[in-house]
């Protein structure tokens, strides 16, 4: 039963792994790395990992991976070529890569490790719980967890800072501006109009300027 | 099923992590290519952790995921700064320091 389980969940995982490289499109890339990730939960509960499998799905499958399509789908995940045209390099990259799959493969078949070849220790009941894992998080492992708090913590600040609109760099984008103020008529059910920025009719004033004003005020907490 | 099974499905996954990073120039598919390599690692600790019977390897393989998706947000952040800045989200054309 478990071997059936088993080969199932691997085939799931090695399948998604393969769809997140050959699909063309980033956005089924995303999906297939979601299938990838809920198959190796199944192989974590297969090895007895509850937690791990529980976090794995909840925060990667969920989380992670809801962060991955926002951003595909704002920057436009578009059909892209698989190979690009240019660069020696990237004909030798699946030989490096077929390199890298030799190296594991004498690692693996050399190892001095007896016990790879056995089911693994004991099962003892409690193992890879959530109780277990906790309290390992709380003693033994106590520093490691609050440095870890404390990455989240600069990861999140450092990402709202890295994409932030910076107004020094697009107020002075003449392309957006020039655009923006091409004068429009009225009542021709513009974005502008429906929102109540622009004016009377024929104003030659420019909305851009208008909308920045308000959009900085939206992000107000008042 | 034996440990070395689960090993042989790390060791592939981490391989099409590898050639993915390699061949793809879109660098939000690198990052999702890095999350495999990320999880291949995975599973080979929660692998050990069970050979051992012992759970600091899941200890290590949660931290692992913290870190990843660490990496991702500030990852997801630079990408999403480039495209802001209107230039091509494509690795090879990313190559020079002074944006």
């Amino acid at each position: 039963m478990s071997a059936v389980l088993f080969f199932i969940a691997a085939i799931g995982a090695i399948t998604g792994a393969v769809g997140v490289v050959m699909l063309r499109n980033p956005f089924y890339s995303v999906l297939a790395l979601v299938g990838h990730l809920i198959s190796l939960a199944a192989l974590f509960l297969l090895l007895r990992a509850e937690f791990v499998a529980a976090a794995q799905v909840v925060v990667y499958a969920g989380a992670v991976m809801v962060l991955y399509v926002f951003v595909v789908a704002y920057v436009g995940g578009a059909d892209e070529p698989l190979h690009s045209p240019g660069g020696a390099l990237r004909a030798l990259a699946p030989l490096f890569a077929l390199a890298v799959a030799v190296e594991l493969c004498i690692a693996l078949l050399g190892t001095g490790l007896t016990a790879i070849n056995s089911r693994g220790a004991h099962y003892v009941f409690g193992f890879g719980t959530p109780r277990q894992i906790g309290q390992e998080f709380l003693t033994t492992f106590l520093f490691p967890f609050e440095v870890a708090s404390l990455l989240l913590l600069m990861s999140a600040v450092g990402a709202v800072v890295l994409a932030r609109r910076r107004r020094g760099l697009e107020g002075t984008d003449e392309f957006e501006d020039r655009f923006a103020a091409v004068p429009r008529p009225a009542f021709t059910g513009t974005m502008a109009e429906g929102a109540g920025i622009r004016g009377g009719a024929g104003t030659t004033s420019r909305p851009a300027a208008q909308e920045r004003p308000l959009g900085v005020s939206s992000g107000d907490p008042r | 099923m034996n440990i070395a099974w689960y090993l042989v499905v790390s060791a592939i996954i981490f391989c099409i992590g590898v050639t993915g990073v390699l061949v793809r120039p879109n660098p939000l598919v690198i990052l999702l290519c890095l999350e495999l390599m990320l999880n291949a690692a995975n599973l080979a600790l929660v692998a050990f952790s069970r050979m051992w019977g012992n759970s600091d390897g899941q200890v290590f393989a949660l931290i692992v995921m913290v870190v990843a998706a660490c990496e991702v947000t500030v990852g997801l952040g630079l990408i999403v700064a480039i495209y802001r800045r209107r230039m091509a989200v494509n690795v090879d054309e990313l190559n020079e320091l002074r944006g």
